[in-house]
């Protein structure tokens, strides 16, 4: 009984803090719902920029997202559930995903992921002590020709070896 | 972004305004932009329709089919809204394609939508990018907002009384979703999940209505076949295989990078003489031809012409144009392991001969290339990729399948040095070629 009350409360107190997106977003979302018959149709897209924005998709992100689509929290679940890039626990702030995909694999992907997680001290979907760095060993990113690639959040690096990857690395610690 | 390569054999049509500002409106419209569109207006849907067909324009994400022939499937007379949706969910492996378009010419995208619209009667277009492609995705958004400007799409296109909309839209991250039907469930905002055919899309698609789906690379060669003439585009390459296409040339060779080639060119030449050949002064295994889910080709087939007809009549397929190039140092097992390790992951789990099919395959590849394969675990292999094909709502099944067959059948001697508990022979030989 209590879990079930408390829980009653608390779905109060999520409603009130309605989440708050950047104006950009807001701007966008309003756009997209004029491009379709359906609202549901902006599901996707709009569940990358959220993330983008909350840096991953809490409970109260997708709680928003379903009422403004008049979607059940667990219909934007499902679709969440899906899409390799959304998710739903937090993460470094920059995501190295590395491809080790057949054509990065036969130029050293494979060589390259284990080389970030040594100096990361990070394996595959971890995130750095410090919260900076996450590692993901991902599928193909369209980087075959230029392989072996590494995508740092939406940004390419390509052609990498051991030492540029390094200098990479290196280039986004002292972002910070 | 990424780096662009030049060989003296292509014959650049869709890459023609490659690295020369095309993203900038003003720009692609002294490079003839959205002159094609303008011809289009006075041609007649059924005009259009012919000029593709004759051009001989096969769709360049992986099946092939007849661009003109797939439109021409589009009911006249629908009491639903058509549309046009542009494939950009591009991510097979070994295939890089779509983006260098993206990146380069957003606008031959938009102007091969507005034409498909015109030829089927469609007023609303959508082009999808996937999600990893941020970058893109703003380049597309910027040249759609800058065509509204000037009068390119809205309402009353070129004064024609014709209204045309596009629109974007992003992908979040699904291989799956390249499957046209699968690519419409996720544009209407649900999980990539592939619907039975028939209907066709283009009776029942997006929302009901008939909808055209087309790769991005089809469309951006749409407005140089209306501009140049469907018998032109045609000469280009061999009968029923007009055009070029972009080649992905990636693995062990020289120069990888995307080169555009007539359709029908060599491909022992393609790797020998265009890519540079292999480095390291080591001799070729294998090549896949077209993306990782077709077949492999063993280094003394690859004397073919690369047109859908003459890599079908070998067993393969000319796929999406991704040429993936293995030297001998290869281990061919963990080749077909790491295949097998994509499209496991990709698989959506809806058709159980796929979902159970890879994982199954993925299981024991691991187990083979760890050194506790069985001798019957090769044929077993064999067998359920063989069961696996045809029976999925989609082609991943196939995908995943095909290119498997072929390594077993192909490379069978290499399956069994794994067997009895040895080590993987080519553990150490294979060195990465960093670049």
């Amino acid at each position: 009984m209590w879990a079930f009350t408390s829980w009653y409360f608390a779905s109060f107190v999520v409603k009130d803090l309605a989440m708050k997106f950047s104006e950009q977003f807001e701007a966008r979302f309003a756009e997209m719902l004029t491009h379709y018959p359906t609202k549901r149709s902006v599901l996707v897209p709009t569940l990358l920029y959220a993330q983008d924005e909350a840096g991953y998709l809490s409970d109260e992100v997708i709680e928003e997202i379903a009422r403004r689509l008049e979607l059940t929290a667990l219909e934007v679940r499902n679709v969440i559930s899906y899409y390799s890039m959304l998710t739903t626990k937090p993460r470094g702030k920059y995501n190295v995903q590395v491809c080790t995909n057949i054509a990065c694999m036969l130029r050293g992907g494979e060589e390259l992921l284990e080389h970030c997680e040594k100096r990361l001290g990070i394996g595959h979907k971890e995130t750095t002590p410090d919260g900076l760095f996450c590692l993901e060993e991902v599928e193909c990113i369209g980087g075959c020709s230029w392989a072996p690639a590494v995508q740092v959040n939406y940004d390419f690096h390509e052609n990498l070896t051991t030492e540029k990857m390094d200098r990479v690395l290196d280039e986004y610690a002292k972002k910070n | 972004m990424a780096d662009l390569v030049s060989h003296p054999d292509e014959v650049k049509v869709v890459s023609r305004r490659f690295g020369l500002g095309a993203t900038n409106l003003d720009r692609y419209l002294e490079l003839d932009g959205y002159k094609a569109v303008q011809k289009a207006l006075g041609m007649g849907a059924d005009g259009i329709v012919n000029e593709v067909k004759n051009s001989g324009l096969r769709g360049r994400g992986g099946a092939g089919f007849s661009t003109g022939l797939k439109w021409s499937f589009v009911p006249k007379q629908a009491s639903k809204p058509k549309y046009i949706l542009c494939n950009g969910d591009e991510s097979e492996p070994g295939t890089c394609k779509d983006r260098l378009i993206f990146e380069h010419d957003p606008h031959a995208v938009i102007e091969g939508v507005v034409i498909a619209g015109l030829a089927v009667g469609a007023r609303t277009g959508y082009i999808y990018v996937r999600g990893e492609y941020r970058y893109l995705l703003e380049i597309v958004q910027k040249a759609i907002a800058d065509a509204y400007t000037r009068g390119f799409l809205g309402k009353n296109i070129f004064g024609s009384g014709y209204d045309f909309d596009v629109y974007w839209h992003g992908g979040a991250g699904a291989y799956e979703v390249g499957e046209e039907s699968a690519l419409m469930e996720s544009l209407e905002g649900k999980r990539g999940i592939p619907r039975i055919k028939p209907p066709f899309p283009a009776v029942v698609g997006l929302w009901g209505g008939p909808t055209v789906i087309n790769n991005a690379e089809t469309l951006a060669s749409v407005p140089h076949i209306i501009l140049g003439g469907a018998e032109w585009y045609a000469k280009l390459g061999p009968p029923k295989n007009g055009g070029t296409r972009l080649f992905c040339l990636s693995g062990h060779v020289k120069r990888p990078g995307v080169y555009e080639l007539p359709m029908g060119y060599n491909l022992r030449k393609m790797i020998f003489e265009v890519g540079g050949g292999i480095p390291n002064g080591r001799a070729l295994k294998a090549v896949v031809p077209g993306g990782s889910s077709t077949p492999v080709l063993k280094s003394d087939e690859i004397d073919i012409a690369m047109d859908f007809d003459s890599v079908a009549k070998t067993g393969s397929m000319l796929g999406s144009g991704g040429v993936v190039v293995l030297d001998e140092t290869t281990c061919i097992v963990k080749f077909a392991l790491r295949t097998m390790k994509f499209y496991q992951h990709e698989s959506c789990g809806w058709c159980i001969p796929c979902r159970e099919g890879t994982d199954w395959l993925k299981k024991t590849l691991i187990r083979f290339h760890s050194g506790g394969g069985m001798k019957k675990d090769i044929d077993n292999m064999y067998y359920l990729s063989e069961n696996m094909l045809g029976r999925t709502f989609c082609p991943l099944g196939d995908a995943a399948a095909m290119p498997t067959m072929a390594f077993i059948k192909k490379f069978r001697q290499e399956f069994e040095d794994h067997l009895d508990g040895k080590p993987c022979p080519f553990e150490k030989a294979t060195e990465p070629v960093l670049a």
